[in-house]
């Protein structure tokens, strides 16, 4: 299986052909959308990069205050405290709930930082040769593609808590501006990963050949 | 060197947009399957209900038909829009704290964020967890319906069924449901909490979500409304 990417196959590019990629059909060059699901058909899509990078720098901008700015504001009995995203790891790990702590840092730290990276690596690859054969890095683009959502937890959960914890004088959470660009960068960077062409990643090992 | 050799010789090979000349007609090419993934090309075969066809070169699904398929989905659409409905309304959570009760629905988690900067994000919670999956199973519904009953598809069905896998990533039902079970977590310590019916609901319609999307295999949807188009 890991040599798949090295036997030679035929695309629909190198046999003079632009293939729908919703739908998979299969067109002789001209018509501007696919005949069966109208899509837009292209063979290559070559703003793909620009957009990716585009996307992923935004993702990273809006990403520094996410981290900067309070993400909770909790009020205990008059007493108000703002919380960054590490803070709250920090604060968990001190109640004694490592396990909790743990899938935060995973989730809105470790996470993110792992997915600008992932698709700054996926990008690069395109134009300069890496290690990585074909076929794992459409698996790596894949996961990319598939964890994307899931950092959008943390923003759930600062709405769940804001929503049930407002108990008047006794307690309150609010969410913080945080989490704003939180969520912006959680979407922008799944705009980062679905703007990248994966037929990208096999055209370059198929060069040699031609 | 003309401007176009320049700006060819410039850009990487990959992306160069000169393709050969065509090697099939349009007749040999109602024959092929591109890998929707990695582009490579595969000669149409009838695939049984049941088996799954994979790319010969990144194994990534080509086509998946599974029996009854049409008629699940619909079943199964239908029964996430009236989970959807109760999760909406009913009480979500409760929490209890010398003796006051505070209850949040789905529409108050959505609420959290209408006042002072964060009001922009209301509209980001409730298109998330209510409004993409919403659209997702009516377009469903109104694309595999018409057909289910043997009719020709729906005005638009093309249009509806792209929208409906484009909208996948951004319906976040089964994420919003795992926030839930860190939210509660987070608070055990500090109150008593119980789950309402809500909850359960919301955890039936990720459940439900998720079998939808394994009987469904885009190609065979396409290739069916193709069919029965013309």
């Amino acid at each position: 299986m890991e040599d798949a990417g090295n036997a030679p196959v035929l695309t629909a590019r190198r046999a003079g052909m632009i293939a729908c990629t919703e739908c998979g059909k299969v067109h002789v060059p001209g018509p501007e959308r696919c005949e069966r699901c109208g899509s837009h058909l292209s063979s290559r899509d070559e703003t793909s990069l620009q957009r990716v990078w585009a996307w992923l720098g935004a993702g990273l901008v809006v990403y520094v205050p996410a981290n900067v700015y309070p993400m909770l504001k909790t009020t205990l009995l008059g007493k108000t405290t703002d919380s960054t995203i590490f803070g709250g790891v920090v604060d968990l790990m001190h109640h004694g709930s490592y396990g909790i702590a743990g899938i935060v840092f995973f989730a809105s730290i470790m996470i993110p930082v792992a997915k600008f990276i992932a698709i700054a690596y996926l990008a690069l690859s395109v134009t300069h040769r890496v290690k990585l054969s074909p076929g794992k890095r459409q698996h790596l683009y894949e996961v990319v593609e598939f964890v994307g959502r899931w950092s959008m937890i943390d923003v759930f959960v600062v709405a769940i808590l804001a929503s049930l914890v407002q108990l008047d004088f006794a307690a309150a959470i609010n969410p913080g501006i945080a989490a704003i660009s939180f969520a912006l960068s959680v979407a922008f960077t799944m705009l980062s990963a679905q703007s990248f062409d994966p037929r990208l990643i096999w055209d370059a090992s198929e060069e040699p050949e031609q | 060197m003309s401007l176009a050799d320049v700006v060819a010789s410039e850009l990487p090979p990959q992306i160069n947009p000169a393709l050969p000349p065509p090697a099939f007609t349009a007749e040999q090419a109602e024959h092929l399957i591109a890998c929707p993934l990695c582009d490579t090309l595969h000669e149409e075969r009838d695939i049984a209900v049941g088996e799954t066809a994979r790319c010969t070169r990144c194994h990534e699904i080509l086509e998946a038909p599974r029996s009854m398929a049409m008629t699940r989905i619909i079943m199964l659409a239908l029964s996430a829009l009236v989970l959807m409905v109760a999760a909406m309304f009913f009480p979500f959570l409760e929490l209890s704290v010398a003796g006051r009760v505070q209850r949040s629905s789905l529409l108050d988690t959505i609420l959290a964020f209408s006042s002072g900067m964060t009001a922009p994000l209301t509209i980001a919670m409730a298109s998330l967890i209510v409004i993409l999956p919403s659209i997702r199973f009516l377009s469903l519904v109104y694309v595999l319906a018409p057909m289910a009953f043997g009719h020709r598809p729906a005005r638009h069905a093309e249009f509806f069924f792209r929208l409906a896998d484009h909208l996948r990533p951004w319906a976040m039902a089964e994420v919003f449901i795992v926030g839930v079970a860190v939210a509660l977590v987070k608070v055990a310590g500090l109150a008593h909490l119980s789950i309402g019916p809500a909850f359960w609901a919301f955890v039936a319609l990720v459940i439900v979500t998720v079998l939808k999307d394994t009987f469904m295999c885009r190609v065979t949807v396409w290739k069916t409304l193709e069919t029965r188009r013309s």
